[in-house]
C-alpha cells in the first residue's frame, strides 16, 4: 500500500514567480512527515506538486523529479488522474461536495471513477467512514447532506472520501487549521491509525501538532518576500525540535522568527 | 447641549431615551393634514401632490422629533430607513399594477372557447375567437429555441470558464457581450435575410417561406448570450476547492465538471435559462418579421406562417374590432401564466435532486 515519495530538485512556478526552489527530500512509507515553515514559504505549493494539483492553476508549472516508488510522476507519459488516485489529498477547509449526501461524498471517488455496484459502494463507504472515525456519528443519516455536518465531521468526511479510493500516499494541507481542539485531536488520532497503511505528509502551522504526530519534519523557509521557498532542514522530528542543526530552524521553532 | 457621550476615551452611553412610536404617527397625521389642506385648500394640486408634500413634511418632522429625543444618528437612521422602505413600496407599485390589470382585464375572455379556437374565419363582428394557434406557435418556437440554445449556451459557458485561456476566450466573451445588446428587431432582420430569404427557398420550391422555425432561430440569437453569461457567472461561483477536491480523488476534469461543478451551479443555471426563455417568449418583432403571423392553426413549425402569443397580443390590441382588446388581455394573461408555470416547473425539477439541510 504505502509508497516512498522522493523529491529531487523540485522547483515550482506560478507564471514567472518561483515559489519553491530545488527541494530534495525522501519520505519513507508508513510514516508521518510534517512540513512546517512561515507563511508563503511554499509548503502548500510543495504538497500540491506531489499529486500534480499545482499545475491546475493557470500558468503554474513544476520542474524536477518526483518519484513514487521510483516512478517519476512528472514523466510525459504519466496519466495525471492515475497519479491523483494514488495520492489523495485533504484540504485546509473541509470541502465536501454540497450536492451530495454523506454516503455519496464518502464514495464520490469510487463512483466518479466508474464503480456502480451498490454492494461494493456500501461496503467501501462503511469501511472508509469507520477508518475516518466517523461511522458511529453518521451511520443513521447517510443520506443527509455532507454540508450539514459540523466542521470537524466534514473534515473527517473528506478524509473518508480520500481513503475510500485506497491511495498510497495521503497529503494533508493544514487539515486542522479550521477546526476546534477536540476535532483536531480526533484527526490527529486518525493520523496515527492511518500511518499503518499510508504514507502521510502534512503541512501545518501548529508546531505542537507537528511534534505530536510526525516521525520526520521538514522545515521550509524564505529569505524575504518574493524569494522562493527552500528546504532548510529535514530530519527526525525529535531532532528538529530538540537539537536542530540549523540556526534558522531553531529561531523558527523557538518563536524568534516567523 | 453638552458634549455627546461616547467620544474617544469616554465610556459609551449605553442607555438612551427612546421616542414613542406614537409621536411619529402624530407627525405623519399632521404632515399629511397640512399637505392636504395646502393642496385642496389653496387648490394647487390633487392627491399626488398631497402625498409628495406630506412625505417631505413627514421626513422633516420625523427628523426634528427624533433628533431632539434620540440624537442626530438616530434621526438620520429614521429618515434613511423611511426612504428605503418607500423605495421598496415604489418598486412594488408597477408590479402589482401589472398583475392587477392583467387579471382584471384578462378574465373577461378566459373561457374554453379562447383555448380551443383560433382566429380563423373570425370577423370584426364576431365576439368569439381564440388564441390556440398563438399558444401552439409560442410553445413550438420557444421549445425549438431552447433546444438550440441551452446546450450551446451552457457548453460555451463551460468552455469559457473551465477550458478557455488567452485571446480566443477573450474574443468569445467580447462578442457574447456585444450580442447581449442586440435589439430584437436586428435579430429578426438577420434571420429574415439569412434564413427566410436565402435558406428557405432551397426547401420550398424556390419561394422564400416564413416559418415558426425561423422565429425560433431569431429567438435563439437573443437567448444565447443571456444563457452564456448567466451560466458563466454561476460556474465561476463554484469554489475552486470543490474542483480540486474532485481532482485529488483522481476524477478526470470532464467528469468533475459534469458531476461536481454543474450540479453545484444548477439552480443558478436554471434561473438564467428561465430568464432567457421568458424574454424570448415575450419577443414580438422577430416573430412578426420572420414567421409572419397567422390567424389559423399551423402545427408545422418548419413551413408557412405561424403566430405567437406576443404577436397575437400586438395584433389584437391594434385591431379595430371592439372584441379584440379583450382577446389581447387574455392572451397577455396566458403568456404571463405560461412563463410562470415554466419557471416553477424548472425550479422544481432543478431542486428535486438537491439535498437540503
Amino acid at each position: 500500500m504505502a509508497k516512498r515519495v522522493e523529491a529531487t530538485g523540485v522547483t515550482a512556478y506560478y507564471g514567472s514567480f518561483k515559489a519553491i526552489d530545488n527541494i530534495n527530500l525522501t519520505v519513507d512509507p508508513k510514516t508521518v512527515t510534517a512540513v512546517i515553515g512561515p507563511s508563503g514559504c511554499g509548503k502548500s505549493t510543495f504538497l500540491r506538486s506531489i499529486n500534480r494539483l499545482h499545475e491546475v492553476l493557470p500558468g503554474a508549472r513544476v520542474e524536477g523529479r518526483l518519484t513514487i516508488d521510483d516512478e517519476n510522476i512528472y514523466d510525459k507519459d504519466v496519466d495525471v488522474t492515475a497519479v491523483r488516485r494514488m495520492i489523495g489529498m485533504v484540504f485546509q477547509r473541509p470541502n465536501p461536495f454540497p450536492t451530495m449526501s454523506i454516503f455519496d461524498n464518502a464514495v464520490a471517488g469510487l463512483r466518479l471513477n466508474g464503480i456502480r455496484r451498490k454492494s461494493v459502494l456500501q461496503e467501501a463507504a462503511e469501511k472508509a467512514l469507520r477508518s475516518a472515525n466517523l461511522w458511529d456519528e453518521v451511520k443513521d443519516r447517510l443520506n443527509k447532506p455532507g454540508a450539514g455536518l459540523s466542521g470537524g465531521q466534514q473534515q473527517r468526511l473528506c478524509i473518508a472520501r480520500t481513503i475510500a479510493v485506497e491511495p498510497q500516499v495521503v497529503l494533508m494541507d493544514e487539515p486542522c487549521s479550521a477546526l476546534d481542539p477536540i476535532s483536531t485531536l480526533a484527526i490527529e488520532d486518525l493520523m496515527f491509525k492511518l500511518k499503518d497503511r499510508y504514507t502521510i505528509i502534512i503541512v501545518t502551522h501548529n508546531m505542537q501538532q507537528a511534534a505530536r504526530v510526525s516521525d520526520r519534519t521538514a522545515f521550509f523557509s524564505i529569505e524575504k518576500t518574493g524569494d522562493p521557498g527552500r528546504l532548510i532542514e529535514y530530519d527526525r522530528t525529535q531532532k528538529i525540535f530538540n537539537s536542530p542543526g540549523e540556526k534558522k530552524t531553531e529561531d523558527y521553532i523557538t518563536g524568534r522568527f516567523g | 447641549m453638552t458634549a455627546p457621550a461616547g467620544g474617544p476615551g469616554q465610556d459609551p452611553q449605553l442607555r438612551v431615551r427612546r421616542l414613542s412610536p406614537f409621536v411619529l404617527v402624530g407627525v405623519a397625521v399632521v404632515a399629511f393634514g397640512v399637505a392636504a389642506a395646502l393642496c385642496y385648500g389653496v387648490g394647487i394640486g390633487g392627491w399626488v401632490l398631497t402625498i409628495v408634500i406630506g412625505l417631505v413634511l413627514y421626513l422633516a418632522g420625523a427628523f426634528v422629533a427624533v433628533n431632539r429625543v434620540e440624537g442626530r444618528r438616530a434621526a438620520r437612521n429614521t429618515v434613511w430607513g423611511t426612504l428605503i422602505q418607500l423605495a421598496f413600496v415604489l418598486a412594488l407599485v408597477p408590479l402589482i399594477s401589472v398583475i392587477y390589470t392583467l387579471i382584471s382585464k384578462g378574465t373577461e375572455r378566459l373561457d374554453v372557447n379562447f383555448f380551443t379556437t383560433s382566429l380563423n374565419n373570425i370577423g370584426a363582428r364576431d365576439p368569439e375567437g381564440g388564441a390556440v394557434h398563438a399558444i401552439i406557435g409560442t410553445l413550438e418556437q420557444v421549445a425549438i429555441a431552447a433546444v438550440i440554445t441551452i446546450p450551446l449556451g451552457v457548453l460555451a459557458a463551460i468552455y469559457i470558464v473551465e477550458y478557455g485561456r488567452g485571446r480566443f476566450t477573450f474574443v468569445i466573451r467580447f462578442f457574447v457581450d456585444v450580442m447581449t445588446g442586440i435589439p430584437s428587431i436586428i435579430a429578426g432582420l438577420f434571420i429574415l435575410s439569412f434564413w427566410v430569404l436565402i435558406i428557405s427557398p432551397i426547401y420550398n420550391n424556390g419561394q422564400p417561406s416564413f416559418s415558426g422555425f425561423a422565429a425560433a432561430l431569431a429567438l435563439s440569437v437573443l437567448m444565447l448570450p443571456t444563457i452564456v453569461r448567466s451560466t458563466e457567472e454561476m460556474l465561476r461561483l463554484v469554489p475552486a476547492p470543490l474542483r480540486e477536491g474532485s481532482y485529488a480523488l483522481g476524477v478526470p476534469k470532464w467528469k468533475t465538471i459534469l458531476k461536481v461543478v454543474i450540479p453545484t451551479a444548477l439552480p443558478g443555471i436554471v434561473t438564467g435559462v428561465m430568464l432567457a426563455i421568458a424574454r424570448a417568449a415575450g419577443e414580438t418583432a422577430p416573430v412578426l418579421l420572420v414567421a409572419g403571423g397567422s390567424a389559423a392553426v399551423n402545427i408545422n413549425p418548419f413551413n408557412n406562417n405561424q403566430s405567437s402569443l406576443s404577436l397575437f397580443v400586438f395584433q389584437q390590441a391594434s385591431d379595430a374590432s371592439r372584441f379584440s382588446p379583450a382577446r389581447a388581455w387574455t392572451a397577455a394573461l396566458t403568456l404571463v401564466a405560461l412563463v410562470l408555470i415554466l419557471t416553477i416547473t424548472a425550479k422544481l425539477v432543478a431542486g428535486r435532486n438537491r439535498i437540503r439541510r
